[in-house]
């Protein structure tokens, strides 16, 4: 029996999460397998914690929602604290070098718990609008729910007509998702 | 004008809101009426950009009071019409859905259930069972629907509009927030490829001929004088509800036939207890599933024959008991113990309700 | 160390920053409220009830007894209190769709019985919180969720003009205007005088102002700015509407 793969992806409103996550399942369900997407968020139309549930697999998915995921992203401190619920000891749990004084409130039952420095990437390397392709990159390389190709469709498919007007928009996000991806390559 | 709007089968990746507009459109409805509220908000977004392109046409109301009585309104003009409504919204409808029980209007409403009671929460709920089943001041002559897939969601608001028109009682789509908002695969297809024909609609106000010289006049009342009248309008109401139940009900079972402990879910919560009667099976736990797609009119004689064997009852719901209502009515005199997990406007997934049958056994 | 900005006296400072989004009108509707409410020195006598859609993030501004209601319902509750307990004094706020679709039939009978209640209704062309649809208030041929083509007057109406409606309900002793959050000052004057009215006990008073919406009007700040000051009030006029006659020294 396939193993559905449940991926949590959480931030502030307007950081993108719900994006990547539409992306990265349409990615997965036009690859030929199964997902589920369902997103969370408050009454407020901007601000507050918004969280993305994400299920692939090669079966139908059961319940929208999870206990436990198999990889969490979180990228604000309230993020952390959110998807602390969603933590046990098969959980990969991400969160981004940005957020301050978190330590305290980071999981301690996690199968494994690391920063990566998506952001500071987006900042330096290559444009702070793509940090969310840069998690999508981690997202998809840290549980291999597909390759990476599939991907690059995906955004293609996306943002198409956004590259027409500036193909160096392409470059820019298929470079983010491999530098997302290579972020968590050395660690698992 | 492009023709139909769904040509042969294919499969697509949306959201629930959106395969509610494709399916009305598939359905051939002619008309939506609607009052913005989240969750179902996404329904008239995508009716609204669609519909012109078919001819179909669209109406915001005031509030959902109004939604609700168009709705009658164009359904006595003979036309497909339909709403969509949440939450205090459902709240608001009841007053129209129970002038269209009495005068027997085949309305059409899909209802994604929020949090309750009062605005609660935009998110998810099954808190409105008791109301859209039993809702308004009548007897709960209505025919519900609860979905737990966008495949069911596409094929049930295509078979509301056919369930509505040829019984002729008010026709409920029973989703949820989750279902609205998440995006998950399914098929369209245009219902004639599957041998659908969608039912004749008749105008009950509008009629062809002038009236009173080549036919009778329409007039249509849902007020009466004496009690006896009464008893006997919503006498006949009640017989024509129970003669066309056995044709309209529906449910599913899943490992029930030797059963210890039977789950009861209805909705998206049936996927998960489907994936806990699956790990407790392969566990060797004798445990099995009853949905009702139906909650109205329940499937009581066939859940009464199934939980003649069974040890326990668990009825798992999102809610605070509006399942296990509708469950203690359709088995009363069985002594089968019955338990409920319930969590009213929260999910609920197959791991806990594992957790929970596991501890009980 | 982050300096807390000026606030009116009767705002609640542990509820700030607010909830509503970069932007929006309503933090500087809200401004000239709690300035209103300061200068009357009626902080301990307000009771604020807000509706549902953006106007609800306002519960918990005030340091003020508040009760967010339900869609549209914000008068009515606001008028069953002041029934109660006159003394009180009772503020209604709401959006475009609280006040004049959904609550509509409840503002018109307040205006009818002159019920001595204050309404604010902040007008943004559209339901916000909700996505976006269309309002009572969306200017023709203006695209809104449920409008993508634009609004058709010829199908769906002309914006509603709520002040005017009101004041040709109401008699005397109601106050009526509308101001614009292009102009603070001003609406403050015309809140002040809203409330004064209530104090006074002469009527129903009624202040609608033009507020912002980036968030789905989708502008920046230049045409958001350059929507409420110039386009809005080619259908939507500022200023004082009715006022009760100054009375005989």
């Amino acid at each position: 029996m396939a193993k559905t793969v449940k991926i949590a992806l959480a931030g502030e409103g307007g950081q993108g999460v719900q994006s990547v996550a539409a992306i990265m399942v349409d990615a997965a369900n036009d690859a030929g397998r199964e997902a589920l997407y369902i997103p969370n968020f408050g009454v407020e139309q901007r601000g507050g914690v918004s969280v993305a549930y994400c299920q692939i697999s090669d079966e139908k998915i059961g319940s929208p929602k999870f206990k436990y995921a198999d990889l969490i992203i979180a990228l604000s401190d309230r993020a952390v604290r959110r998807t602390k619920q969603y933590v046990n000891q098969d959980t990969v749990f991400l969160y981004d070098t940005s957020i301050e004084n978190i330590e305290q409130d980071l999981p301690t039952n996690a199968k494994k718990v690391f920063a990566i420095p998506a952001l500071e990437i987006a900042k330096k390397e290559l444009h702070p609008r793509v940090f969310n392709v840069i998690i999508m990159g981690a997202a998809i390389a840290a549980t291999n729910v597909i390759e990476m190709e599939a991907a690059k469709k995906a955004i293609e498919k996306k943002l198409g007509y956004k590259f027409e007007q500036d193909a160096k928009l392409r470059d820019l996000n298929f470079k983010a998702l491999e530098k997302g991806a290579e972020l968590v390559q050395g660690l698992l | 004008m492009a023709d139909k709007p769904i040509q042969g089968e294919k499969r697509v990746f949306m959201t629930g809101n959106e395969v509610v507009a494709w399916a009305a459109l598939a359905a051939e409805a002619d008309i939506m009426y609607g009052y913005p509220i989240t969750p179902q908000n996404e329904v008239m977004h995508y009716w609204t950009r669609l519909a012109p392109k078919y001819g179909k046409r669209f109406l915001q109301t005031e509030d959902e009071i109004s939604a609700g009585f168009t709705t009658c309104g164009g359904v006595l003009a003979g036309k497909r019409a339909f709403t969509a409504t949440a939450g205090p919204g459902n709240t608001l409808m009841q007053e129209s859905m129970s002038m269209a029980e009495m005068m027997r209007i085949p309305t059409v409403l899909v209802v994604q259930q929020r949090g309750g009671p009062s605005t609660a929460t935009v998110i998810y709920s099954q808190q409105e069972v008791t109301m859209t089943c039993y809702g308004g001041n009548g007897e709960g002559l209505r025919i519900v629907y609860s979905t737990g897939s966008h495949q069911e969601l596409y094929d049930y608001t295509i078979k509301a509009f056919n369930t509505a028109w040829k019984y002729r009682f008010p026709t409920f789509v029973l989703g949820d927030g989750y279902q609205a908002k998440m995006r998950e695969s399914l098929y369209l297809y245009d219902p004639a490829l599957k041998g659908i024909k969608m039912e004749t609609t008749t105008p009950y106000l509008g009629l062809e001929g002038m009236p009173g010289v080549d036919r009778d006049p329409s007039h249509l009342r849902n007020t009466y004088n004496t009690e006896e009248e009464l008893y006997e309008v919503v006498s006949d109401l009640v017989a024509a509800y129970e003669k066309i139940a056995p044709e309209v009900v529906e449910y599913q079972t899943f490992n029930t036939d030797d059963a210890e402990v039977i789950i009861i879910a209805h909705g998206v919560v049936t996927r998960a207890a489907q994936a806990a009667v699956k790990t407790l099976r392969s566990q060797g736990l004798k445990v099995g599933h009853f949905r009702p797609v139906t909650l109205r009119p329940f499937a009581a004689q066939q859940l009464r024959d199934i939980v003649k064997k069974a040890k326990k009852l668990v009825v798992v719901e999102s809610a605070q008991g509006q399942l296990m209502k509708l469950v203690k009515d359709a088995i009363y005199g069985e002594t089968v113990p019955i338990e409920g997990y319930l969590k009213p406007g929260q999910g609920i997934t197959g791991e806990e309700i594992v957790e929970y049958i596991k501890k009980g056994m | 160390m982050t300096k807390v900005p000026n606030m009116p006296k009767s705002w609640r400072v542990e509820t700030k920053p607010h909830k509503f989004c970069p932007g929006c009108g309503h933090g500087l509707v809200l401004k000239a409220l709690g300035e209103a409410i300061d200068e009357l020195g009626i902080q301990d006598r307000v009771v604020f009830g807000c509706d549902i859609g953006c106007s609800l993030l306002s519960w918990d501004f005030f340091n003020v007894d508040s009760v967010q209601t339900h869609h549209g319902r914000t008068t009515p509750v606001v008028t069953g209190v002041k029934r109660a307990r006159p003394e009180l004094i009772c503020i209604a706020y709401m959006g475009d769709g609280g006040g004049y679709a959904i609550g509509s039939q409840h503002l018109v009978n307040a205006a009818a019985r002159n019920e001595k209640v204050t309404a604010i209704l902040v007008n943004n062309c559209n339901y916000g919180m909700t996505g976006g649809q269309m309002a009572p208030t969306t200017l023709p041929q203006m695209k809104t969720e449920t409008t993508p083509y634009g609004r058709d007057p010829e199908q769906t109406g002309y914006p509603t003009q709520g002040p005017e409606m009101v004041a040709a309900i109401t008699r005397e002793g109601s106050y009526v205007a509308r101001g614009t959050v292009a102009n603070v000052r001003q609406l403050k004057g015309f809140i002040k005088k809203a409330l004064q009215n209530q104090i006074e006990g002469n009527g129903f008073s009624f202040v609608e102002a033009l507020s912002g919406c980036p968030t789905n009007w989708s502008t920046n700040a230049k045409d958001t700015w350059a929507f409420i000051e110039e386009t809005m009030p080619k259908y939507f006029k500022v200023g004082e509407i009715k006022a009760p006659a100054k009375k005989e020294e």
